[in-house]
């Protein structure tokens, strides 16, 4: 069906004609591409920051409003401005009062398949975690993925202790994922049957991150306690 | 003239839908139709997204058709197919992130998407915009009509949902294998038999005496 086409003779192409051509093509190109960054960015972002909301405001149900703060060596303070190497980022929800609700931060550890990425709520008052949410996760559909809709895991997050030890350095029991049944304390999660390696890594990423920011907020939790106006 | 011009138009655009249809016939780009048809959406959204840079890239690639020597046409068309990838992938970040996170690396490799490349190379740099791009249009119809397939009876066993409506209540015990790698196979080679199942009953008909007229 295609018509052919004639054979052209061969001859070579100046050298400066090719990179005339390919020069006049990246230009273009790269118009196109500053102009689509451009007319995006303000909607992308508008997007980011309304999932993490979202989230934020799954894992702690009485948030109304959030704030973004970070833990630095030297205590916690509002984000923005210079960002301080090894500063953590955590978000305190406020109710509709203006009041703490509740505290969210990410944590993140090696699943089955790929980094499982989660935020958990932290509750100040029953020095607990109230609930997590998944941010990142590549987990086998229909396995892995049951950590967020499997009832009887999520009723671990209901009050899972993570209380600190005395001098505040640290949490005074590690939290543990302990096999289907066997959980007797209030740090330990029951894994998923068949899903234990994800579950583990749930429990490996709220640990590692509770154990580093915990200490760091306790001292300074006062601060957090209303919504600065 | 104009009737057979018309008559042209219509047979490029169908030529992608149905005669060389890019996932039933051609059997092209097969990483994205199997890693992303675990569902309707994931589907659907991957086949737009890959319509809109074989529509734009073809209609470039043939506006340039003229200019572009042939020693840096390849160079040049990946330039220009890149491009409307970069476009595509901040135009799904700004419509949609939970598309954009479940489609994931598989935006970015829309690049090397052979259907596109293949289009760029055998149609568009030989034919005039408007033809090139009929034809893209065709051909990356036929490119979501496939994935949609997939998508579609993939969702629809492997988790009981369709578009995320809940088709068999909540009894329902999903046949996960089908949202795993295993299910894509298994539904690409059963749609396969199908069409050449369908394709084989036509030639007969086509071969039997008297049954040749206007098919």
């Amino acid at each position: 069906m295609s018509t052919p086409i004639a054979p052209t003779p061969p001859q070579a192409t100046p050298a400066t004609s090719l990179v005339k051509t390919l020069g006049l093509v990246s230009t273009v190109c790269g118009l196109i591409i500053v102009g689509a960054y451009q007319g995006t960015y303000d909607a992308a972002a508008a997007n980011r920051r309304l999932a993490l909301e979202r989230t934020v405001f799954k894992v702690i149900p009485a948030a109304k409003s959030m704030a973004e703060w970070q833990a630095t060596p030297q205590g916690i303070r509002p984000a923005g401005g210079e960002t301080v190497p090894g500063a953590l980022k955590f978000y305190v929800a406020y109710d509709a009062e203006g009041v703490l609700a509740g505290i969210a931060a990410e944590g993140a550890a090696k699943g089955y398949a790929d980094t499982v990425r989660i935020l958990y709520g932290y509750s100040p008052v029953c020095q607990c975690i109230t609930g997590f949410g998944l941010v990142a996760s590549k987990e086998t559909p229909g396995i892995g993925d049951k950590i967020v809709t499997d009832k009887a895991f999520l009723a671990n997050f209901e009050a899972l202790d993570v209380k600190l030890n005395a001098e505040l350095s640290a949490l005074a029991n590690e939290v543990k994922v302990v096999k289907q049944g066997t959980k007797t304390k209030a740090w330990e999660i029951d894994a998923i049957a068949g899903a234990t390696v994800t579950s583990r890594a749930v429990g490996k990423a709220i640990n590692d991150s509770a154990q580093l920011l915990l200490p760091k907020l306790a001292p300074d939790i006062g601060k957090l306690q209303k919504r600065e106006p | 003239m104009n009737d057979l011009s018309q008559a042209k138009t219509f047979d490029e655009f169908m030529e992608g839908i149905w005669r060389q249809n890019p996932v039933f016939v051609m059997v092209l780009g097969m990483c994205p139709v199997l890693a992303v048809s675990v569902s309707a959406v994931n589907a659907l959204s991957m086949g737009l997204a890959t319509m809109f840079v074989l529509v734009c890239s073809c209609g470039l690639v043939s506006l340039l058709r003229k200019l572009v020597p042939k020693e840096v046409r390849i160079a040049t068309y990946i330039v220009i197919i890149a491009t409307f990838v970069t476009v595509v992938d901040y135009v799904i970040q700004a419509v949609s992130l939970e598309i954009y996170d479940a489609l994931g690396a598989f935006i970015q490799l829309i690049v090397v998407n052979c259907i596109i490349l293949g289009r760029a190379e055998a149609h568009a740099s030989k034919h005039p915009p408007i033809a090139a791009m009929v034809n893209a249009l065709g051909m990356s119809i036929g490119f979501v009509i496939g994935l949609f397939a997939l998508g579609a009876v993939r969702e629809v066993l492997g988790a009981g949902t369709l578009f995320g409506v809940s088709l068999f209540g909540p009894n329902f015990q999903p046949w996960v294998v089908m949202v795993l790698p295993p299910g894509g196979f298994i539904v690409l080679g059963a749609w396969l038999l199908l069409f050449s199942a369908l394709k084989r009953r036509q030639e007969a008909r086509l071969a039997a005496p008297g049954g040749g007229h206007g098919a």
